[in-house]
């Protein structure tokens, strides 16, 4: 009975310290005009040109990251499983390299290496390989995990023998096999990248990230009602997520933009 | 029963003969080449580039001042200090009140639906960082925040004549616990669902109390992974760039800063020193990821 109360306390702490922060982000950017609340600073954020589009580049990286992190990703994987298991930790480890490059060294290294190259500054090249790289960890273990849950080799055999080539067995029998995995991935990624700064702020890219921040140190309120939007962004892909993967790991991910 | 053959040659011990490792080509690495390829030009390359420039002196002889600069220029010196003391401080305290917040939602004998909207929830906040998540603490306990607000008017508490300041290691912590606990509570929820009712029956069936069983037999089940989540903490927090800069700007010299601030404008006016100082985080992480995987090990034993 006693650790049925402090189990009630500790819950306590534990929403306060989730939903105050919430709230009080919520309450503090209705209050542009004085003495009443009004949605004034959202009107604000919503009536900036600027903000569309860097909400729209963002947008636009978010779905080239997700396109390229899947081609990446869904046929090595599913090689690996198929012809070459061995080399499976080889790729785990890889992909669990941004834990260990943390995305500010990250940039540092690629400007090193390819800063000097026109190409590399005036295409952002560098900031969708950042955003792959940063989507690698639980978009190779969503992928994973939901390769071991089909029967990969009857699955190809079974298409081979019906006179599928590997394009036809990659994108109409892997993957439509491996859909929830596949959508996981790709909200979570959608997550992190939509409100990324640190790849954007460092490689100069004018993201919804950075232009956050920029507002941040410019004006009160309408940087909380940004806030609010993001978290309301954030929200919605992990809810997704949540109802198309009842219970599946890897929602928490590390490594991401902090 | 009539193929004798077979325990013929097992009786003369002879092996049975494998084909000869063929000398091709194996076509079938083709199908990663992609993948490593990606790798080697935006992961290897960069992280190794750092390593070489690290020790590379202005005019580009070798040298290995920069990484003994590490240990001695204050301000990196201090930087370090800064960013593993906030690592540390998150890490303990997230898994500590991460362990406590598991706990009581799986084994505490709250309602069941709490548990699955305590973990839906720790999925949100875990992935709530970066700028909104420095926005939200500033309305919270910034200058003109929320609770900053209620404790001038209700208890007449004004903490800036305290000389309180939340722009500094502490209160960037309270920002950083709100995505590092919600981690530890989604790691840690399946491994209290791991425990056993049978060993909890063995542990009684011995006399053994509620206080033992944690004593003896929970707790040493449940380390590697509370040890293995605390590494993944500190490196999560160790390796955070965007709240930190967003929350602070760079009034609190993390080694994140100064490495951004070394790409946005030569601060250390030495290039082989910001590439050293970007050495010594990939080292810290790497051996970080190594404590992980052990730990990691350590724990997978008890779930199969």
């Amino acid at each position: 009975m006693r650790s049925r109360i402090w189990s009630w306390i500790i819950l306590l702490i534990g929403f306060i310290y989730f939903f105050l922060p919430l709230f009080a982000t919520f309450e503090f950017s209705m209050r542009m005009l004085k003495g009443r609340y009004t949605f004034e600073a959202y009107r604000v954020a919503f009536t900036d040109p600027r903000f569309f589009k860097a909400f729209g580049f963002s947008l636009l990286w978010a779905v080239l990251t997700i396109i390229i992190s899947l081609l990446l990703v869904v046929p090595t994987t599913y090689w690996v499983h198929l012809r070459l298991p061995r080399l499976r930790p080889t790729v785990e480890f890889i992909t669990l390299m941004p834990f260990v490059v943390p995305a500010v060294v990250l940039v540092f290294g690629l400007i090193r290496v390819y800063g000097r190259y026109t190409f590399f500054v005036s295409v952002p090249i560098l900031l969708i390989a950042g955003y792959v790289v940063l989507s690698l960890p639980y978009m190779f273990r969503a992928v994973d995990a939901g390769l071991r849950a089909i029967d990969v080799r009857t699955l190809t055999e079974a298409a081979q023998s019906l006179g599928a080539g590997w394009g036809t067995i990659l994108f109409r029998v892997i993957f439509p096999n491996l859909r929830v995995a596949i959508l996981s991935g790709v909200f979570l990624t959608f997550a992190i990248v939509m409100g990324e700064f640190t790849f954007a702020a460092l490689l100069v890219w004018p993201a919804f990230g950075p232009y956050m921040e920029e507002i941040g140190a410019m004006r009160a309120y309408t940087p909380q009602a940004l806030s609010v939007v993001s978290f309301l962004l954030t929200w919605g892909s992990i809810g997704v997520i949540q109802r198309i993967a009842r219970g599946a790991p890897g929602q928490g991910q590390i490594a991401g933009a902090r | 029963m009539s193929r004798t053959i077979s325990s013929d040659r097992l009786g003369t011990g002879e092996a049975p003969t494998a084909p000869p490792p063929s000398p091709k080509f194996n076509w079938a690495w083709l199908g990663v080449a992609p993948f490593f390829l990606f790798a080697i030009l935006f992961l290897f390359l960069p992280s190794i580039t750092i390593f070489f420039r690290s020790f590379e002196a202005p005019d580009g002889s070798f040298t290995i001042d920069n990484l003994i600069a590490l240990f001695t220029v204050r301000d990196i010196i201090n930087s370090y200090q800064a960013s593993l003391s906030i690592s540390v401080i998150t890490a303990l305290g997230g898994a500590v009140f991460g362990f406590l917040l598991a706990y009581a939602v799986v084994l505490g004998g709250l309602p069941a639906g709490i548990r699955s909207f305590m973990v839906t929830f720790s999925g949100v906040a875990s992935n709530f960082a970066g700028v909104p998540l420095a926005f939200a603490f500033v309305a919270t306990m910034g200058n003109a925040g929320l609770v900053t607000r209620w404790l001038e008017s209700g208890m007449g508490f004004d903490i800036h004549e305290a000389g309180f300041t939340i722009y500094n290691i502490w209160g960037l912590s309270i920002v950083y616990m709100y995505f590092q606990f919600p981690l530890m509570v989604l790691i840690m929820a399946p491994a209290l669902d791991g425990l056993r009712r049978e060993w909890r029956e063995a542990c009684e069936n011995l006399g053994g109390s509620t206080r033992h069983y944690w004593r003896y037999v929970a707790f040493p089940i449940l380390m590697p992974t509370l040890l293995g989540t605390m590494i993944l903490l500190f490196g999560n927090a160790f390796g955070a760039y965007a709240t930190a800069y967003a929350f602070s700007g760079s009034f609190i010299n993390l080694v994140t800063i100064l490495i951004g601030a070394q790409i946005q404008g030569d601060v250390l006016f030495n290039p082989g020193l910001g590439n050293a100082l970007a050495l010594g985080m990939i080292v810290i992480m790497f051996l970080t990821m190594l404590g992980y995987v052990y730990m990691q090990r350590r724990a997978a034993r008890w779930t199969r």
